[in-house]
């Protein structure tokens, strides 16, 4: 079967993309102002103290050797320890990533569901006030920065109207949901907003397509043609997009998570580049490094799963 | 040649069909009335946007963007214009069946060949999955698709042009309809592969007993194929007739203009004759006949004066206030030559 080669062929590919994104953390870091040797150690260390520390780090090796050194202690999953939480990063990582991966998922949801049926009505009701009042509306989600929408719906739903809760996150799933409503709308709202823009126009586009006039003259029930032959053809471009929109929405969480007083890897981020916290940024920057190839990797295999024409390795 | 005798199945009467605004409609379609017979193959000719394909799909009810169908279009003595969504689909497919002008784009490119044809049959039969895989196999057998049985599981952009119209043929095939509507098939394949699928459709006619609209606008695929002939310009009818009567005896100077527009036995070097001017817009149409402007015989009285459908022979229609004087115009222009 043409899609399991196609399959392997692309999870070959994810080789070269992560040496080289580990060839980059690596370079990034060395390239940065400053000599963490310097920074960790105390502010009346001696020179020879400071050598120590720099020995200890492998930062007096050649950089080939060093480069070596990474990539080894990644593959074991040792990113070495945090300077400002004195704890192995890969530790502090795994511990953070689960709320920032539910918070994603939770806006991306919530950007599908808000999206795609107000997307559906907008492309079945072209250029009436309907399509119109939509189209406008979700405008105001791309056209303002995501921190604000956030300040808003915090002052308003939370700290006025107290409905929600004004930060951090729950203890379990449901309190989570109900935890992490806030951030995971403010995201939403600007995700959503590029959905409805990109499937209103597929769907306008597939409803005029000569395959929806043949299966209309086919005597099929609107249901099998708006799911099999319209919906169907408009999410291959939608699903596309949307798997870039969550690839900028993990680097959206730094922000959001900020904002919404959230531990999760977006925030850790932030701490660790204000703390100089050289392995911790590296570590970071490797995992969402790794989520977005993930993400990639999913929204290629659903594409393929969509399209025929795409299966070819 | 079909039959005199045979029953009609459909019959347009005074089909209108109409966009835009109720005051100042944009009518594609005007007073158009013509009868098909079971089994027979009826050709439906003229220039873009003369009406053939909104025709067409009036008849099923699939006008996009949606438009108002006025008019009777009695399938065996049922109005389909009065019909709803719901009794219409039963109709769509099943009875009437369609066939699109570009196989390239009429087919849904994700999904699979032998699905497309399942799902017709889904929607119109009783058959169980296996009994549907038979069904699409011997239908992809009888269109003249080689190994039928390894290519239900192909996709769409895996077929060729002419083996891809032949897949949509096919798949309106697969409820047996009585009439198929064909809107320009051939006209985006090449020469060869267009002469194969009108025998196609020719063959299919006659072996299964189900008439046919073959939308065109070419005059050689109309002489080659079809047992009678209605000529549209600007939304109206203005000939009708049997394929011999229109092509050896054309009466509307349209349809002798068409004539004479395709290469025939005459000397080398003889350049082909082309009627002066553009279609009207459809917001531009006279109230008397559409092709006043492009007429060399036309007379005052035609622009106000819509000429009714005459008859001038058994079976021949013409709607010409002129038609002698055509007729004449064009004998001495051969002449001329």
């Amino acid at each position: 079967m043409a899609s399991i080669s196609y399959l392997v062929a692309r999870l070959l590919q994810i080789i070269p993309t992560f040496l080289l994104v580990m060839v980059f953390i690596f370079l990034l870091v060395r390239m940065l102002p400053g000599d963490p040797a310097i920074a960790m150690a105390e502010a009346k260390a001696t020179d020879a103290q400071v050598e120590q520390i720099r020995h200890n780090l492998g930062l007096d090796q050649p950089l080939p050797v060093q480069f070596v050194i990474f990539v080894k202690n990644t593959l074991t999953g040792d990113l070495g320890r945090s300077i400002m939480l004195k704890a192995p990063v890969t530790e502090v990582i795994l511990d953070r990533l689960p709320t920032t991966i539910f918070l994603a998922l939770y806006s991306v949801v919530l950007a599908i569901v808000l999206a795609g049926p107000l997307a559906f009505l907008a492309a079945s009701r072209v250029n009436t006030t309907t399509d119109v009042v939509i189209r406008s509306v979700f405008q105001i989600g791309l056209s303002m920065p995501v921190f604000y929408i956030g300040l808003v719906l915090l002052t308003v739903l939370a700290a006025q109207l107290r409905w929600f809760p004004v930060g951090g996150y729950g203890k379990n799933f449901l309190d989570n949901l109900h935890h992490l409503i806030l951030p995971a709308l403010s995201v939403a709202l600007y995700t959503s907003a590029i959905i409805l823009r990109n499937l209103r126009a597929s769907l306008i586009e597939v409803l005029d397509a000569d395959y929806v006039q043949f299966a209309r003259a086919k005597g099929l029930s609107t249901r099998i043609i708006m799911t099999r032959h319209v919906l169907r053809n408009a999410l291959v471009s939608t699903v596309t997009l949307l798997g870039l929109s969550i690839g900028n929405l993990m680097s959206g969480t730094l922000v959001t998570e900020t904002v919404f007083a959230i531990p999760g890897v977006g925030r850790l981020m932030l701490e660790a580049i204000f703390a100089r916290d050289y392995p911790l940024i590296q570590g970071l920057t490797l995992t969402f490094a790794v989520l977005v190839s993930v993400v990639f990797l999913l929204t290629d295999i659903v594409q393929s799963m969509l399209d025929p024409r795409l299966r070819k390795a | 040649m079909a039959n005199p005798q045979q029953e009609t199945v459909l019959e347009l009467r005074h089909l209108r069909t109409e966009f835009g605004s109720r005051q100042h409609p944009l009518v594609a379609v005007d007073d158009v009335s013509f009868a098909v017979k079971a089994g027979e193959i009826l050709g439906l000719v003229g220039e873009s946007g003369s009406g053939k394909s909104i025709t067409l799909r009036s008849i099923l009810g699939i006008v996009r963007p949606r438009g108002r169908v006025g008019g009777e279009i009695l399938w065996k003595g049922r109005d389909l214009a009065a019909l709803d969504e719901a009794a219409l689909r039963k109709v769509r497919g099943r009875e009437i069946a369609m066939i699109f002008q570009e196989p390239m784009s009429s087919l849904n490119p994700l999904l699979t060949v032998g699905l497309q044809i399942s799902e017709n049959l889904v929607a119109h039969t009783g058959l169980d999955a296996k009994a549907r895989k038979a069904r699409a196999i011997e239908l992809l057998e009888m269109v003249g698709i080689p190994s039928a049985r390894d290519r239900l599981g192909d996709y769409p952009h895996e077929f060729s042009g002419g083996m891809r119209q032949r897949v949509m043929i096919a798949i309106a095939l697969a409820s047996n309809p009585q009439l198929l509507l064909a809107d320009e098939p051939t006209t985006a394949l090449d020469v060869t592969i267009q002469d194969q699928i009108l025998r196609l459709i020719q063959s299919l006619s006659r072996d299964l007993g189900m008439a046919v609209i073959l939308v065109t606008h070419d005059m050689g695929v109309v002489a080659q194929t079809c047992d009678r002939v209605a000529v549209m310009y600007g939304g109206r009818l203005c000939e009708v007739g049997t394929t011999s009567q229109v092509i050896a005896d054309a009466r509307h100077p349209y349809a002798l203009g068409l004539l004479r527009s395709i290469p025939r036995d005459v000397a080398p070097r003889t350049p082909l004759y082309s009627i002066p001017g553009a279609p009207p817009a459809l917001n531009a149409l006279p109230l008397g006949c559409a092709f006043t402007t492009r007429c060399p015989v036309a007379g005052p009285e035609c622009r106000d004066l819509r000429p009714p459908l005459e008859t001038v022979g058994q079976f021949h229609e013409v709607a010409c206030h002129h038609r002698v004087e055509a007729l004449a115009h064009f004998r001495q222009q051969e002449a001329a030559q």
